[in-house]
């Protein structure tokens, strides 16, 4: 099975990233986008099917790994 | 100056670059002699501290400090920094060191986006560090930094406990010594530059002492920093006191 993970910095932590693309944006006249976070994606292929465990492992990846949860939130994705 | 007996060991990561700057300025500033160790080694030699160069290790891949945290070595630092050994971690260094939680908080990007290459100054907070013994409170130093990534941050606990058992080392300043945004390079919470753990013996610092501890490149406050390591390593080895 695949699974996704997006990481993102946590909301009230300035995303300069986030910021600079917010700008360009409305600059470009796209005045309806209130606010822009800049995160990144990371697919994982396992080999295995069982969901459950899948969703644990990928969640211990994330803590030990993938994000820092000191400044960063992530959201997993599972896919058969 | 010559203090063969001093053994320090700078850690070497692919990426790293600031390894040889660091293995000079150990063995023609202090006089001591330096090892390099690789990455890979599970253990380390008799040493009496551990420099974590700066650079780009594993390319600054997914984060700055998050691969190389969990290279073998840095198995056998914790330990050593655990038994209270002393580990100055620069630039880099300092980023492994937060992303191996011996030291608190993380690194953001630059407030700023860009990479930051330019003289600084930062005031030093804390004397009692084994890393700034030779520094007067409120001493004024001019150091290098060159980083993307400086933006330190803490969440207020974290920030309340640096302050409270006086962790915090160094604030971006004025030249005159006043810590103001706008002396802020790259948008570090509470203007921090470098912080110490609870024990002081492991200290990260953003900014490059080893570039500038040589009158040739110009600027020689770096030397204050790697003299008081090597003040702190002799009183630990009283023996060593005289040499």
């Amino acid at each position: 099975m695949k699974a996704k993970v997006s990481v993102s910095l946590k909301r009230g932590i300035l995303d300069p990233q986030g910021q600079a693309v917010l700008h360009a944006l409305s600059s470009l006249g796209y005045a309806a986008v209130k606010d822009v976070r800049v995160g990144k994606l990371i697919e994982l292929e396992l080999a295995r099917n069982d969901r459950a465990g899948a969703e644990a492992e990928v969640k211990a990846m994330c803590e030990r790994l993938l994000a820092n949860t000191i400044i960063e939130e992530y959201r997993i994705e599972l896919m058969e | 100056m010559s203090n063969p007996t001093i053994r320090v060991g700078v850690l070497v990561f692919p990426g790293s670059n600031c390894d040889r700057d660091c293995h000079e300025a150990v063995t023609e500033v202090l006089g001591a002699r330096a090892d390099f160790i690789w990455h890979k080694d599970p253990t380390l030699p008799p040493l009496d501290a551990v420099i974590i160069p700066g650079g780009f290790s594993y390319g600054d891949y997914l984060r700055t400090g998050a691969i190389a945290r969990f290279s073998p070595v840095m198995a056998a630092v914790t330990r050593f920094a655990e038994s209270g050994g002393l580990v100055l971690g620069i630039c880099n260094g300092f980023q492994i060191l937060l992303e191996a939680g011996l030291l608190p908080g993380a690194m953001l990007r630059n407030r700023s986006l860009s990479f930051i290459c330019k003289d600084i100054h930062v005031r030093i907070e804390n004397t009692a560090s084994p890393f700034t013994s030779r520094c007067r409170p409120g001493q004024v130093l001019t150091l290098p930094i060159a980083h993307g990534e400086g933006n330190y941050y803490a969440d207020p606990a974290t920030l309340s406990t640096l302050k409270a058992k006086n962790q915090i080392v160094f604030r971006y300043c004025t030249k005159d010594g006043a810590v103001t945004p706008e002396a802020n390079p790259n948008g570090s919470l509470d203007n921090i530059g470098g912080i110490a753990n609870e024990t002081g013996n492991v200290l990260g610092m953003m900014p490059h002492p080893e570039r500038c501890a040589d009158a040739l490149l110009g600027n020689e406050d770096g030397r204050l920093i790697l003299l008081s390591l090597l003040d702190a390593v002799k009183s630990r080895k009283p023996a060593l006191a005289t040499t």
